[in-house]
């Protein structure tokens, strides 16, 4: 299977997402935002950074360059794209996923390892999972998922919401919130469910001696789902 | 001609910056603060000299990047 991750200016989980991909078996290129054309794909990943040092707002400049036609493009016919961290930034920016990153609530950069509840297996990213509860990482000063009230009816009903914040047992409330992301929500997708945005970084999870292995376990699910 | 750009957060998005300030606005003794809401603004010089092309030019950079609708708004102020 193949894979590409983007590089912008200011990306700097680029080069952990391409070691988590290739170590899982993804025949993974590298590929530099200001190209046109993406390698054939399977799978299309915009990393983890600050791209274009966060200017404006987060992942705005990245949203408008070049290689984003294509990505857009590429997601608009139905494959597979996924942004990590300011990856989702540029997801919301683009108009790929519905919603805005918004500064962390309590104003602090946030830099802990978090459990998401997988609430909707229904799509390639998540099908065959055999956990409900992950551990990831997360590192973000602007991750505060927001919405209209007119939009959070819409990705609810349309099954949009990918992943929550929650206890290690699963539960979702106020005090497990890091951010305060509307209800929660730690990751979403479009609504044909082929582009998933997400704060939480499972390449950051994939090595038993350092990390414990629950990205393993979400790369290796997905590489068997796209195959 | 220059074209200003003002850009603020929609009524109900939440301004943990805004709040900030204005809790050491209280602080510093200025008691008679409602609510701070803090923006972005924006000065561009284009080339163009009719100030309704000028200003729906602005209007447009503002609906594709200077400002996100799903929480800003924004207003176009003809400077010069």
């Amino acid at each position: 299977m193949k894979s590409s991750v983007i590089t912008f200016p200011g990306s700097n989980c680029d080069r952990d997402m391409d070691v988590a991909l290739t170590k899982f078996g993804f025949k993974n290129k590298m590929v530099w935002h200001n190209d046109k054309e993406l390698p054939k794909s399977d799978l299309i990943v915009l990393p983890g950074g600050f791209s274009y040092g966060d200017y404006l707002r987060c992942g705005s400049m990245a949203s408008k360059s070049k290689i984003m036609h294509s990505v857009i493009n590429f997601a608009k016919s139905g494959g597979l794209v996924m942004g990590i961290c300011n990856g989702f930034q540029i997801l919301v920016e683009s108009g790929l996923v519905p919603g805005v990153l918004l500064r962390n609530k309590y104003l602090q950069f946030i830099c802990k390892n978090v459990h998401v509840k997988v609430e909707n297996k229904d799509n390639t990213f998540f099908k065959n999972l055999d956990k409900k509860v992950l551990e990831f990482h997360i590192a973000h000063n602007e991750g505060n998922y927001f919405c209209t009230n007119d939009q959070l009816k819409e990705i609810e009903d349309n099954n949009q919401i990918a992943i929550y914040y929650c206890d290690q047992n699963g539960n979702t409330n106020d005090q497990i919130n890091p951010n305060g992301s509307i209800k929660n929500i730690a990751g979403i997708f479009n609504k044909e469910k082929n582009v998933l945005g997400m704060m939480p970084h499972p390449e950051r999870m994939i090595d038993e001696s350092l990390s414990g292995e629950d990205g393993s376990i979400f790369f290796k699910n997905l590489l068997n789902n796209i195959k | 001609m220059k074209v200003s750009a003002v850009i603020t957060l929609k009524k109900d998005v939440l301004d943990p910056q805004g709040k900030v300030i204005h809790e050491t606005l209280d602080g510093m003794g200025f008691n008679s603060v409602n609510e701070v809401r803090q923006g972005k603004y924006f000065e561009i010089d284009v080339k163009e000299n009719d100030p309704k092309k000028a200003k729906d030019l602005v209007e447009d950079m503002c609906k594709k990047l200077l400002a996100n609708l799903v929480i800003e708004n924004y207003k176009i102020i003809e400077t010069q």
